[in-house]
């Protein structure tokens, strides 16, 4: 215990790096999410296909490889780009970036699917109705299809966050310093891993329990118009 | 010495040296080295399938105890279940590979054999991550057999274990069949951090042959591609099985 508490700005600073991560892939992830799910239902056949094949592709690989693939390929693909068209010189990809980007292409893609389904729960007489007293396309969109996506989403978009989350855990192996990287390096240099390891399940558990609250409350406060309703 | 020309032999140095030099990928050396990505097929296939199986053997008294609802062992599962599905399965591998090693008494204890080994920890954080998941597949289903179903059980004197046994379990079982198919799907994926531990699996072999040429992105891109294999040829036998359990759902020819 009294490793774990000669280290716990550290495993602060690793908590704050898990979050920040989290959420900016989850932002990410869920602008991703609706382009594809707009390509998907509103699309023309190339887009369709396009963001067909990109879900198809994310849920047969794993994350693990992917996040390598991005990683390093990306890298190199960028640099023999710049090579070949002479626009940019030498660039190192951050882990940083390379992780958010990762994590938003492999979780847009569920987001995707969260955003298609949400969309199709949507009761078609709201469309209709809305038309009727003419609105526009863009007004269409604002006032009634995005608010009812969002709660019939949620649920959905909660479950995926709780999965994101813990991918956060595999940018460690990018160098990035998140909190299992500190955790198990903090592990090595005490020779205590065990009780740092236990910690950081510690950490994620804590951090699962405060986002179950928050997804309950934000859930309440989305679908109160259809428990109305009812 | 023959110097007879060989077309053979000719078109092979042609691909060699396409692939070597000006091709993006140089496929060549990936499949020359077929034989360690044979080997990561077979070790990511095995680590499901024993993950798989040892969950399996692990959640199923523990869906019933959580169903039947007992009243110290329910609350314990349900501990299980939140513990080891809230924390990145990373992570507890971690635990089970260094956190277990910097104890003395285990590193005494029989159990070292098997804790030594990166394949079986890899398993047994498989096996128990898999259980977690399992649990809560296996509890919807036992939920969801009709009551009509357990009540005939005991209009016909059946005892709890011979009901459980040859009437709920199947019907449970064969409910949860998708799901169980969806989570090895999901364990696949998490399989591979196995290669974090050094074992050789798909993804450790293509880390191999990039560690051994300098390679940024071959091997990854070679793992990548077998994956999609795995993925695709699971998804085939799943809805194979899926359809032979199901066969009496099916519309029938009149």
């Amino acid at each position: 215990m009294a490793d774990l508490w000669e280290y716990r700005w550290l495993l602060l600073q690793g908590t704050g790096m898990t979050l920040l991560l989290g959420f900016s892939g989850l932002i990410l992830s869920l602008m991703i999410g609706l382009l594809g799910a707009s390509a998907k239902i509103g699309g023309g056949p190339v887009a369709r296909r396009i963001a067909g094949g990109y879900t198809t592709f994310v849920r047969s690989v794993p994350d693990l490889c992917m996040m390598l693939l991005l990683f390093f390929g990306g890298q190199t693909l960028m640099n023999k780009l710049g090579a070949w068209t002479g626009w940019w010189e030498y660039i190192e990809v951050n882990a940083f970036a390379a992780g958010v980007i990762t994590i938003a292409f492999i979780f847009g893609a569920y987001m995707t699917e969260t955003f298609r389904g949400a969309y199709g729960s949507i009761p078609k007489g709201q469309f209709e109705a809305a038309l009727a007293i003419g609105m526009t396309r863009r007004q269409m969109f604002r006032l009634i299809t995005f608010p009812q996506l969002m709660g019939y989403a949620l649920p959905s978009i909660g479950v995926n966050w709780m999965v994101l989350l813990k991918t956060t855990a595999l940018v460690s192996v990018l160098g990035l310093h998140d909190l299992v990287f500190f955790g198990v390096s903090a592990g090595r240099s005490t020779r205590n891993p065990f009780a740092f390891l236990i910690a950081i399940m510690v950490i994620y558990l804590i951090l699962t329990a405060l986002s179950d609250l928050v997804l309950r409350a934000l859930e309440r406060r989305y679908t109160k118009g259809r428990m109305l309703r009812t | 010495m023959s110097t007879a020309p060989d077309p053979i032999a000719d078109i092979l140095a042609a691909i060699t040296a396409f692939s070597e030099t000006s091709a993006p990928i140089d496929f060549v050396l990936i499949l020359s080295h077929w034989d360690i990505f044979l080997q990561g097929m077979l070790n990511t296939v095995a680590l499901v399938l024993v993950g798989l199986f040892f969950g399996a053997l692990i959640a199923l008294p523990m869906a019933i105890a959580r169903w039947q609802g007992m009243p110290v062992a329910s609350p314990l599962v349900g501990a299980f279940v939140y513990v080891f599905r809230g924390t990145p399965m990373l992570v507890q591998a971690y635990v089970i590979y260094y956190g277990l090693a910097q104890f003395d008494w285990i590193r005494d204890s029989v159990l070292w054999v098997v804790l030594k080994e990166p394949w079986w920890c890899c398993a047994i954080a498989f096996a128990i991550n898999s259980a977690a998941y399992q649990v809560e597949i296996y509890r919807g289903g036992l939920d969801a057999v009709p009551k009509g179903e357990i009540e005939a059980t005991i209009a016909v004197g059946m005892t709890r274990t011979m009901a459980l046994r040859r009437i709920i379990l199947p019907s449970a079982l064969r409910r949860c069949l998708p799901m169980i198919g969806n989570e090895s799907l999901f364990l696949l994926h998490g399989s591979a951090i196995a290669s974090m531990l050094t074992v050789i699996d798909v993804l450790g072999a293509g880390r191999k042959l990039n560690a051994q040429y300098y390679l940024a992105y071959e091997g990854f891109l070679a793992a990548t591609v077998i994956y999609m294999v795995l993925v695709f040829g699971i998804t085939r036998i799943l809805a194979l099985v899926e359809r032979r359990t199901m066969q009496h759902l099916q519309p029938q020819a009149t």
